[in-house]
């Protein structure tokens, strides 16, 4: 089967977004398809490149950078949730002007058109947080 | 083309969320596809008469939603309880909708392709 996930909490509100992860590593496991991941909503703080928990805890950027590596997973972060929160990609800092370059590895920008195409391409569309 | 029915549960103004989510939904309209609007429980707040959110510094989200016919959606439910509990009445809100009994929700439910929580 063929899912598209949303995920529209941060890593420090709920642990919606670490349910996702594992719900992922699940379906994939048991040969699923995983069409897209994405991020809205204050999710997006999964995507902060620059997040530096203690050793002693999950570090959720980097799960999910090492989940994309393995499993060519698309992880997309809404471009204008991103940046009403502060979330720039260096390309779109540069055209606003600003220096910036936070987004973590394995994930990309883009719009809510990505979003609603999931939705079509998917069997099952699932909504964290 | 799928069938999409956007369950609403927040209330108004609690952060961008609403906002957020009629960004969802216009973009969603905006791709050509049939959907639908369910208020439920707090969310019936969200088309309430009378909101003046600009004076917290909020977008006015139930404007935001009278444009929604321009997108030709124009299939706004809501339920029965979620109103009446909240002593609320159709004529408190800013469009006209649809009521449904809570025991009609899961069939309602039933005839979307993707039932959107938000």
């Amino acid at each position: 089967m063929k899912f598209a996930i949303q995920i529209n909490t941060s890593p420090y509100q709920t642990n919606a977004g670490y349910t996702a992860y594992q719900f992922i590593q699940a379906a994939i496991s048991q040969g699923h398809e995983v069409f897209r991941v994405f991020f809205y909503h204050d999710g997006i703080y999964h995507a902060f490149k620059y997040a530096t928990p203690p050793d002693d805890e999950i570090p959720f950027a980097a799960q999910w950078s090492e989940l994309s590596r393995q499993h060519q997973l698309d992880l997309v972060v809404c471009i204008s949730a991103a940046q009403r929160r502060g979330l720039l990609y260096f390309d779109e800092a540069g055209r606003q002007g600003k220096v910036d370059n936070d987004l973590a590895e394995g994930f990309r920008i883009s719009g809510l058109g990505q979003l609603v195409e999931a939705t079509l391409a998917a069997d099952r569309f699932i909504v964290f947080g | 083309m799928k069938k999409y029915l956007f369950v609403l549960r927040k209330p108004p103004h609690s952060g961008a969320f609403v906002q957020e989510m009629l960004d969802i939904i216009l973009t969603t309209a905006a791709f050509d596809q049939k959907l639908a609007l369910l208020l439920l429980d707090d969310g019936v707040f969200q088309l309430k008469q009378g909101q003046n959110p600009e004076s917290l510094g909020m977008k006015d989200t139930a404007s935001i939603f009278k444009a929604l016919e321009i997108y030709d959606v124009h299939d706004i439910y809501t339920e029965v309880e979620s109103l009446q509990e909240r002593g609320l009445k159709p004529v408190d809100l800013c469009l006209p909708v649809r009521e449904f009994y809570r025991k009609d929700i899961a069939g309602l439910m039933k005839q979307y392709d993707v039932v959107f929580a938000g």
